[in-house]
């Protein structure tokens, strides 16, 4: 059996969330692996979220190429095109977490 | 005689002992959230081996038997990794996991594939499309080999849970 390694980007979504689709679509422009975790519809059922993002909406990205977290769709966005699109800083790609 | 049906049903063809189980990847279901999973993925980071409990579907009182039985066993504080997979979506899991506390994860396969994959899968009778799996309990080693197995032959059919431990050679604290 094969096993690979854990996608460095996990992206914590809720299915059919409009927010979470358009951080879905950014990932996938830029083609980035990650990890989807779905959450229940319910803030209060978001344990996970509140505890790694310190909010109880989603979207979420945690990245640990770069060691940032970051919640709401527009900042992820803005985040992910300026870490890993055209013109992008080399931090990422130095693995150069803090 | 009793004055109800047992059924009978067909021979189960499981993986055999010493065989690699199929691998397959599907939402794994915890207490939190749910991702994608392979069933390798879970070997590689389990120490010792790993144990695939197939239920019939969340909401049947098969499946909430099951669990709770391996809940009062402590058979999640064992030396063996316990995962269980039914035919039922992630939020089904889910909900089933917070109403009842049962301290498991679940993988979520509501096509029913992976149970036909080991052979343990039962067509419904009077529910037509609907498939899901036999009571069957899968126990693998860390390379994916299958140590032992039990699969349900009558419908409903439970295990005999302490000849079930003594079979599957588990190491339950006690």
């Amino acid at each position: 059996m094969g096993e690979s390694t854990d996608p460095p980007i996990t992206f914590y979504r809720l299915q059919a969330c409009p927010y979470c689709e358009r951080v879905t679509h950014t990932l996938n422009d830029l083609d980035l692996e990650y990890r989807s975790r779905f959450v229940e519809p319910l803030h209060s059922k978001r344990d996970i979220v509140k505890r790694v993002a310190g909010v109880r909406t989603v979207p979420v990205i945690v990245d640990d190429n770069t060691g940032v977290t970051m919640a709401e769709s527009a900042n992820v966005v803005d985040y992910l095109e300026s870490t890993y699109g055209d013109g992008a800083t080399s931090e990422a790609d130095a693995g150069g977490a803090d | 005689m009793p004055e109800f049906d047992v059924v009978e049903l067909p021979a189960a063809t499981p993986p055999a002992t010493g065989e690699e189980a199929p691998d397959f990847t599907r939402p794994l279901v915890t207490d939190e959230f749910w991702e994608d999973r392979s069933l390798s993925s879970l070997l590689a980071e389990s120490e010792g081996r790993t144990i695939l409990v197939f239920t019939p579907m969340i909401g049947s009182f098969p499946g909430t038997y099951v669990w709770e039985e391996l809940a009062e066993r402590n058979w999640d504080e064992g030396v063996d990794r316990v995962v269980g997979i039914t035919a039922a979506t992630p939020y089904a899991v889910s909900s089933f996991l917070d109403g009842t506390g049962v301290p498991f994860s679940i993988f979520a396969d509501p096509a029913n594939d992976v149970a036909d994959r080991y052979g343990v899968a039962h067509d419904l009778d009077g529910m037509t499309g609907i498939s899901e799996p036999r009571p069957a309990f899968v126990v693998l080693e860390a390379d994916g080999t299958v140590a032992a197995s039990w699969v349900a032959s009558e419908w409903p059919e439970f295990p005999e849970y302490d000849e079930l431990e003594t079979q599957l050679g588990l190491e339950t604290p006690s």
